[in-house]
């Protein structure tokens, strides 16, 4: 996998489209084929709930347009950015939920998502200002592998 | 797998058996159909997921949420899980502190009757 290639593509902002980007997580994967079933799989969930934000950022936001989505793969990485145009967050200013054994936990039916793709990406980079939000995620790939 | 939910009583447990993908798609249908048992007073309820090949935190919210509502009467919830993926997720969010995981039916619902 020398030459490095990029793809982009445009999905409804709508969540029946989710399961299309996963297929395309795993499709852009296997052309590692020493990427293990499970580093897949943690990568299929973790542009999973970044793609699930950004169709709740254009819900919320009202917009119809299509969330973008562009997947680079390159000698050592795997990529997808993910990119929406609504109202933006601060990553730095997401709540902090009560520990696990906390009861009050139970509470909190949201909040997992930024959490999941942190622990299950190699590279997590966030932007988001008043225009949207970029979420770039990376795997790396055969001997960078940082399998658990 | 297409998504879908029954249910079906086992002793004093009723068990929602979900197959398919729990995720913003899925999500409502999964919430709609553990709420509406909830609702009818269950108070002993066992999900398994062994037949779910892919969930997010959208899909674990929904957990919480109901684990609390059977909570909050003095209920039981459980979950049953086969399949590793699933069960590596619980861990990883630490919600294996929070809900009950079990790797079958009959091992959800035993221990409860002994």
């Amino acid at each position: 996998m020398s030459d490095p290639a990029s793809m982009d593509f445009e999905i409804p902002a709508r969540p029946e489209y989710l399961s299309l980007v996963r297929a395309l997580v795993v499709e852009a994967a296997e052309m590692d084929t020493n990427l293990s079933h499970e580093r897949v799989e943690d990568f299929k969930v973790a542009v999973s709930e970044a793609t699930t934000n950004a169709i709740e950022a254009h819900a919320r936001a009202c917009r119809d347009e299509s969330i973008q989505i562009r997947c680079k793969i390159t000698e050592d990485r795997l990529e997808f950015h993910i990119t929406d145009r609504g109202f933006g967050f601060y990553p730095d200013q997401i709540q902090v939920l009560p520990e696990p054994d906390d009861p009050s936990r139970l509470n909190f039916e949201r909040g997992l998502g930024i959490y999941l793709m942190r622990v299950l990406s190699d590279d997590v980079e966030i932007k988001s200002g008043p225009d949207g939000t970029q979420v770039c995620l990376a795997i790396h790939l055969s001997g960078n592998n940082s399998d658990s | 797998m297409d998504f879908s939910v029954t249910v079906a009583s086992h002793g004093r447990w009723e068990v929602l058996t979900v197959t398919g993908e729990i995720d913003m798609a899925t999500a409502p249908r999964f919430r709609q159909r553990l709420l509406a048992v909830i609702s009818a007073g269950v108070q002993n309820v066992v999900i398994d997921l062994s037949g779910v090949d892919f969930i997010d935190s959208t899909g674990l919210g929904v957990l919480m949420g109901a684990a609390k509502r059977v909570r909050s009467t003095g209920g039981d919830i459980r979950l049953v899980m086969s399949g590793s993926r699933l069960a590596e997720l619980i861990e990883l969010t630490r919600l294996d502190r929070v809900l009950d995981v079990f790797d079958s039916i009959s091992a959800a619902t035993e221990e409860s009757e002994a």
